[in-house]
């Protein structure tokens, strides 16, 4: 089975498409219980913003390893409008549209890492990664 | 997808069997609405048991839903939350509040039928 899988979104099919197939290779990394569930929650709250904001992105969800424990790394790539102020975009309850403003700094809270890059104009990179315990 | 609501005396019982879109969720509410004014429901019974994941946009969704019905005169209940979709939705950071919850449908159908006998006594 490979290491590595990408999802292109598209719309909101492809959110539910994304946390399936993340969560898929989450129980190959030995993920169990819980931790599925909130490696899907994250997933689903960022494929969600790439539809709400930048209409279509990638997912790239891989296997990781640092020696000791094994993780699943998420990237997902948009060519989006990007983001103004990430700090802001960082606090509970800001949002742009429609949603609750929990998508970014929830799914930092649900994953081990996280980093967002964003540039207004070319689009915004996430990359986070889940730890197995 | 549709998803199919039950009418069972005065309420309303649905089932969400598979991960819904953004779109079925939205039609769900309408069709909730709808029956529930048609059949001047007291309380909706939402089933999320088959759910593996809740996140922020169909938690709101579940609030839109149990406030509209509010204002029609009906009580929403949640039910069969798993314990990992909770986890993972405290985690979250979600704001629960208007959203009422129970184990299961019967005790779900228990919590509106008190509320309902209540009503009633009052009224005499």
């Amino acid at each position: 089975m490979s290491d590595s899988r990408q999802v292109n979104i598209a719309s909101e099919v492809d959110v539910i498409l994304a946390r399936q197939e993340g969560r898929a290779l989450a129980v190959v990394a030995g993920f169990t219980g819980s931790d599925l569930t909130i490696i899907a929650t994250a997933i689903s709250e960022i494929a969600r913003n790439i539809v709400e904001y930048a209409q279509k992105g990638t997912m790239v969800f891989e296997i990781v390893s640092n020696g000791t424990k094994k993780g699943i790394r998420v990237v997902a790539v948009d060519h989006g409008p990007g983001i103004p102020n990430i700090a802001r975009a960082m606090q509970d309850g800001y949002s742009t549209s429609r949603g609750l403003g929990l998508g970014l700094p929830g799914s930092k809270r649900l994953m081990d890492e996280f980093e967002i890059e964003s540039e207004v104009g070319s689009g915004t990179t996430v990359r986070m990664v889940k730890w197995t315990r | 997808m549709e998803v199919p609501i039950l009418k069972q005396g005065p309420l309303l019982i649905t089932t969400i069997q598979n991960a819904l879109t953004d779109s079925d969720l939205l039609k769900l509410k309408d069709n909730l609405v709808e029956l529930a004014g048609r059949h001047r429901s007291r309380g909706v019974i939402i089933d999320v048991a088959a759910l593996e994941v809740m996140d922020s946009f169909m938690s709101m969704m579940l609030r839109n839903i149990t406030q509209v019905l509010k204002l029609r005169g009906a009580d929403t209940i949640v039910i069969g939350i798993q314990p990992d979709v909770a986890f993972a939705m405290v985690q979250l950071g979600l704001n629960l509040e208007g959203l009422e919850a129970a184990l299961d449908l019967e005790e779900a159908i228990a919590i509106l039928d008190g509320r309902f006998k209540e009503a009633r006594s009052n009224v005499r």
